[in-house]
């Protein structure tokens, strides 16, 4: 087990690597740079910010520099921010995507997850159509839709919420709620496809046939086997929606950490791109890595490890 | 131990016959095609792909006003008249616009969750079964993708490729394989261990075999459910791109540029959003319908 | 079984998480006021990237900090450079040096405000090292062009402090647009007792020390900027304001909502869709903007090599369409480059004085297209149109791309770029047709006309005119002291423009704008900054 842990981790620094590389390279051969504007600059004073910012500096020392900063921690200094750091603008923004996050995923799990289970049990039933119509209703409206829409009934023609900004929990509501649409409505159907899938397994035949009531039978097999495919998709959910969505945080006037992973990429705000990059795949991999052991948790017949390796 | 002869009697020819089958077996594909049609909900689904797909095809010729006429002195009209839908901010008749858009939207869609279906299956599968060290480093490749900003390779990309439907579904399909193969990946890693993988090894199943005959069919039900999620994605995907400069080039449309357009005008010109998020809306009722007939009748066990 | 009884508690949190946001609901709505408070809440509509004076560069940065700070004149309600910190100013005939005498003012931390203030915020802009993107709007000072490129040294930049209260400069040249430039961001003056002590004070409210109307108290990222009346200002008694409070929202819609529910008391961008249903509220109104919005040719590609096809082209739209059916703002159709609100000495406007320049002419257009070898449009070239991402570039894109095929007869495709590629194509000549606009740097026809020069950095084109390149050397050297020749050099350099057009005029800009109507004496200029609040109050 610990050799397994340590190989992932491992694995997962390699991994990390090849995406600063990877990353570094495809941001310096996109076309403009931090300080390109419509004004055109005098050359003389492009060569002061060049000289400045160490641009001058042959790329591969760049990205040395940047691997060595990266060690101590420091991810540097924003290019289109003055006087922020990376370090500063993920300090800032991480708390406010993440509190939100958690909001909407735990609303999609506390919605879609009893709509899925209830919709597979109650199958061709009404309870089966509402909940599969409101899901795929989830589904077929974007998030950039769905906020507009949150905001023009909910703030505009009703008033009855505060239409953006962040910090009082109605604030939240909102924002909370378009964002968790796409994931509920995803979970919904995929615990409801997952549980029909093991309410056919010969083993909840054999549970009922032991004399285990329904209930029973539901929880101790059916749910616990289903969760499987949904525990792997929940774990690039929480990443995804912990670091934040553009839209939903652009629309809402929130100020997370989603939108400064758009926003530099087109200011190519170098140093911000490479850090809130850097951030978003560890905290996906980790979230990945944690899966995978709970699958061991959730279900005994996954072996991540080879036997003769234990 | 030795049998006597007369212990046996051969059959004789009446008795035989009545073991024989009445009719030739049905094969697979008519077994599902059998319960697909028992299933309204899945033909009905059916019924709106070809309808969206017939009028996406003659769609655009119908109201007699080419999608890319402008007379701008009648913008902004509301549905009547003329123009079935309405008209644009330019005064473009929308009826036309929804269904050149619709032509655009349903191949992105498509195509793209054809091709995700196909890289991603494979690659979560061959990742999960193999194991080990390989699962390790095919994973962890799959994490270098996802961590890698869409939009920084897809401005990079835009530098190499010509705008148009090919680069959207090269951009789109290089990302989207990626959920499928996690997904997959996770099933047939609960699935291997179970005694049905067992027993077609003992029986001397080549892994080639047990990948495409026993796993992948076992796993059929969560991949169709995130095929169908795919569509959607596909289509807003493709409003996203063109934010970026890869989508259709103006006046070309799309229903996600459509919507996109749409949504600034909210208050003023409701009908401008409601067109086109209504088609995708029921494209995307549609496909999931199908979607969940597809699955059930492709599952022998949920077979009615 | 302990995993089940984590998973349950999991679970439990999960739902009183959600009990709280629910019963959070219950609140009252509204912002909170302090009755008889005088508040006003303006969406400055983006992060400011700095607030460093400095650095900044941007219009909406520009707004901030200029309620902060003062330079040595603050632009008035009529358009004018209006004593600021400089309660007085005297120039030599000769147009070249000036000497300021400087009023009894303090900063917000009760420091005096001396004239060596400002040579060390120039200085500061200028050096080298601080890598200023706008030094350059200080190169009209002698010496600190060589400064800033590191072939002088600070000692030599001509802006001396004579005493505390009298500062005196010496221009390389004589211009006239040196006295407004003095209200500018880049020539505030900084507290140097404070920069040298807080190398960050841009970064902390308690440290960003100014000299204007008001201080700041708070910074929320992305959220807002709150400000109070600064009680050490010299004209504090005419502040009338409390607090100032900066919105940082971006989102125009999300901005106008917040209007319409009484979140913000200004939205300076108005969406486009909502101008039509706002025509006739008392909120809504549309103001000055000396911009000027315009398409350019790559003259060093076929067909626009030939200024044949480039008139033909500017001849056929219909720009009245445009402005009144896509644009929507009463936006003026432009028939020539420089806009309307330039100033002329002697009291007139550059524009008016220089009346338009052409018509819009189809038959004439397409004889110009014939003769240059395309009659009817045949075998005119595959061209495009570039533009940057945005619902109205693209919407006056594709009008123009249709009155072109309607008119001429001519096939263009629509090219949106994403903005950094955009630039980048823009200003490597990797375009056939692009859409630009032009914000003036100070109130001046120069800060338009000499962008067309040979090589200028912000041509753009590939052209080039002799004859104009002289007319822009001229009124810059040998007519830069006789005010009447140097505007007769601009308006020929500008006949020549729109003889050759290398750039085809689409519309002048104006400001559309949503404003409570209990707000006084906000001031919107034309060009600089958004708006102005020193004088501003709330009935």
């Amino acid at each position: 087990m610990a050799r397994y842990i340590l190989r992932r981790l491992a694995t997962m620094l390699a991994a990390l690597w090849l995406i600063i590389t990877l990353t570094f390279t495809i941001m310096h051969i996109a076309p403009g740079g931090p300080f390109a504007s419509e004004k055109k600059l005098p050359p003389a004073i492009l060569d002061n910010i060049n000289a400045r910012y160490h641009f001058n500096d042959p790329l591969w020392k760049q990205y040395t520099d940047y691997l060595g900063n990266l060690l101590q921690g420091d991810l540097g200094p924003s290019f289109k921010y003055e006087n922020r750091t990376v370090n500063g603008i993920i300090k800032d923004g991480f708390p406010v995507s993440a509190t939100l996050g958690c909001l909407a995923i735990s609303l999609a799990i506390l919605v879609g997850l009893p709509a899925g289970i209830i919709s597979a049990l109650r199958r061709n039933r009404w309870p089966d159509y509402l909940s599969m119509f409101l899901a795929n209703l989830g589904f077929s409206v974007p998030g950039f839709i769905l906020a507009g829409l949150l905001m023009y009934v909910l703030a505009y023609r009703l008033d009855l919420l505060p239409p953006a900004m962040w910090g009082t929990p109605r604030q939240a509501v909102m924002p909370a709620l378009a964002l968790s649409a796409l994931p509920m409505a995803f979970l919904a159907r995929l615990m409801r496809s997952s549980m029909l899938e093991v309410l056919g397994q010969d083993y909840m035949r054999t549970a009922r046939a032991k004399g285990l009531s329904e209930r029973l039978a539901v929880w101790r097999h059916a749910v616990r086997n289903a969760i499987t495919p949904v525990i792997s998709y929940l774990g690039t959910l929480v990443a995804t929606i912990f670091t934040g969505s553009f839209v939903v945080e652009n629309i809402f006037a929130i100020p997370g950490l989603g939108r400064y992973y758009v926003a530099s990429i087109g200011d190519r705000d170098y140093t911000v791109i490479l850090g809130v990059t850097i951030f978003y795949a560890a905290f996906l991999m980790l979230m990945n890595f944690l899966v995978d052991l709970a699958y061991m948790f959730i279900d005994p017949r996954v072996r991540l490890v080879d036997r003769k390796e234990v | 131990m030795q049998y006597q002869q007369e212990l046996f009697t051969p059959l004789n020819a009446p008795e035989l016959a009545g073991e024989q089958m009445g009719r030739e077996s049905p094969g697979y594909w008519s077994d599902v095609w059998r319960s697909l049609k028992k299933n309204r909900l899945a033909l009905s689904g059916i019924l709106i792909i070809i309808f969206l797909g017939i009028m996406a095809g003659i769609g655009p010729h119908l109201s007699g006003s080419a999608y890319d006429a402008q007379n701008l002195s009648l913008a902004n009209r509301p549905p009547g008249g003329g123009y079935w839908f309405g008209t644009d901010s330019l005064g473009r008749d929308l009826f036309s616009r929804v269904w050149i858009g619709a032509r655009i939207s349903l191949t992105i869609g498509l195509f793209t969750s054809f091709i995700c279906f196909f890289i991603g299956v494979l690659y979560g599968s061959v990742s999960a079964f193999i194991g080990g060290r390989v699962d390790d480093i095919m994973m962890r490749i799959v994490e270098v993708f996802y961590g890698i900003p869409f939009m920084l390779y897809v401005i990079v990309m835009m530098m190499a490729l010509d705008t148009g439907l090919r680069a959207i579904l090269i951009a789109l399909g290089m990302v989207y394989w990626l959920d499928m193969a996690r997904i997959v990946r996770g099933q047939v890693l609960s699935l291997k261990e179970q005694e049905f993988v067992l027993a077609a090894r003992t029986l001397g199943a080549g892994t080639w075999r047990i990948l495409t005959r026993h796993l992948i069919p076992n796993t059929m039900g969560p991949i169709i459910v995130t095929m169908t999620l795919l569509v959607p994605n596909a289509i807003f995907a493709e409003a996203f791109l063109s934010f970026l400069g890869l989508g259709v080039s103006a006046p070309m449309a799309s229903w996600g540029s459509l919507a996109s357009d749409g949504i600034q005008g909210l208050r003023s010109y409701p009908w401008q959003l409601f067109f086109p998020a209504f088609f995708i809306s029921i494209t995307m009722l549609a496909f999931n319908f199908l979607g969940d007939g597809l699955r059930d009748a492709l599952d022998p066990r949920l077979r009615q | 079984m302990l995993f089940k009884q984590r998973r349950f508690l999991g679970l439990v949190c999960i739902v009183s998480v959600m009990a709280l946001i629910l019963t959070g609901c219950g609140g009252p709505s509204g912002p909170k006021e302090t009755a008889g408070q005088q508040i006003i809440r303006y969406n400055a509509s983006a992060e400011p990237q700095t607030l460093d004076p400095g650095m900044a560069t941007g219009i909406p940065e520009m707004t901030i900090i200029n309620a902060m700070f003062e330079g040595l004149t603050r632009y008035n309600n009529k358009n004018e450079p209006a004593p600021g910190i400089a309660e007085s100013w005297t120039i030599s005939p000769d147009g070249l040096t000036y000497t300021f005498k400087l009023r009894d003012a303090r900063w917000s931390n009760g420091d005096p405000v001396t004239a060596q203030g400002f040579v060390d915020g120039w200085l500061r802009a200028l050096d080298p090292k601080l890598a200023s993107e706008y030094a350059y709007q200080l190169y009209y000072i002698k010496g600190a062009e060589e400064y800033n490129t590191g072939k002088g040294s600070d000692k030599d930049v001509a802006a001396k402090a004579l005493d505390d209260k009298t500062l005196q400069v010496i221009l390389k040249a004589p211009s006239p647009q040196f006295l407004g430039l003095t209200s500018f961001q880049t020539l505030f003056p900084v507290n140097s007792k404070v920069v040298s002590a807080h190398p960050d004070w841009i970064a902390s409210p308690e440290n960003y020390i100014g000299n204007g109307p008001f201080k700041m108290v708070s910074w929320d990222h992305n959220q807002v900027i709150k400000c109070v009346k600064n009680p050490n200002y010299w004209d504090a008694a005419n502040v009338k304001l409390d607090e100032l409070h900066f919105y940082l929202v971006d989102n125009n819609t999300t901005g106008f909502n917040m209007f319409k529910a009484g979140q913000l008391d200004i939205q300076y961008n108005v969406p486009i869709q909502e101008i039509a249903g706002l025509k006739g509220n008392p909120e809504f109104k549309i103001m000055p903007n000396m911009s000027s919005y315009f398409y350019r040719f790559n003259v060093t590609k076929k067909p626009f090599n030939d200024p044949r096809v480039r008139r033909a082209l500017a001849l056929a739209i219909d720009r009245q369409a445009i402005v009144r059916d896509v644009c929507k703002g009463e936006q003026l159709p432009a028939y020539a480059y420089i806009p309307f609100g330039v100033p002329e000495p002697g009291g007139g406007d550059f524009r008016k004085t220089g009346g338009d320049f052409f018509r819009e002419d189809l038959d004439q257009a397409r004889e110009l297209l014939a003769g240059a070898g395309y009659p009817d449009g045949k075998g005119f070239p595959a061209v495009s149109i570039m533009y940057n991402n945005n619902d109205q570039h693209k919407a006056i894109a594709e009008a123009i791309q249709a009155m072109w095929k309607k008119n001429l007869n001519i096939n263009v495709t629509l090219q949106n770029k994403e903005w950094q590629t955009y630039l980048n194509d823009m200003q490597n000549l990797n375009y056939d047709i692009v859409r630009a606009s032009w914000t003036p740097d100070y109130m001046d026809a120069m800060t338009f006309a000499d962008m067309f020069v040979t090589d200028g950095g912000n041509n753009l084109t590939g052209w080039s005119n002799k004859e104009y390149d002289r007319l822009i050397d001229a009124a810059k050297s040998t007519d830069a002291g006789n005010p009447k020749a140097r505007v007769e050099d601009m308006h020929r350099s500008e006949s020549i423009l729109m003889e050759e057009m290398p750039i085809m005029p689409v519309y002048f800009y104006t400001q559309p704008i949503l404003i409570k109507s209990s707000l006084k004496n906000v001031i919107i200029p034309p060009f600089g900054l958004e708006a102005e609040f020193k004088w501003a109050y709330v009935e």
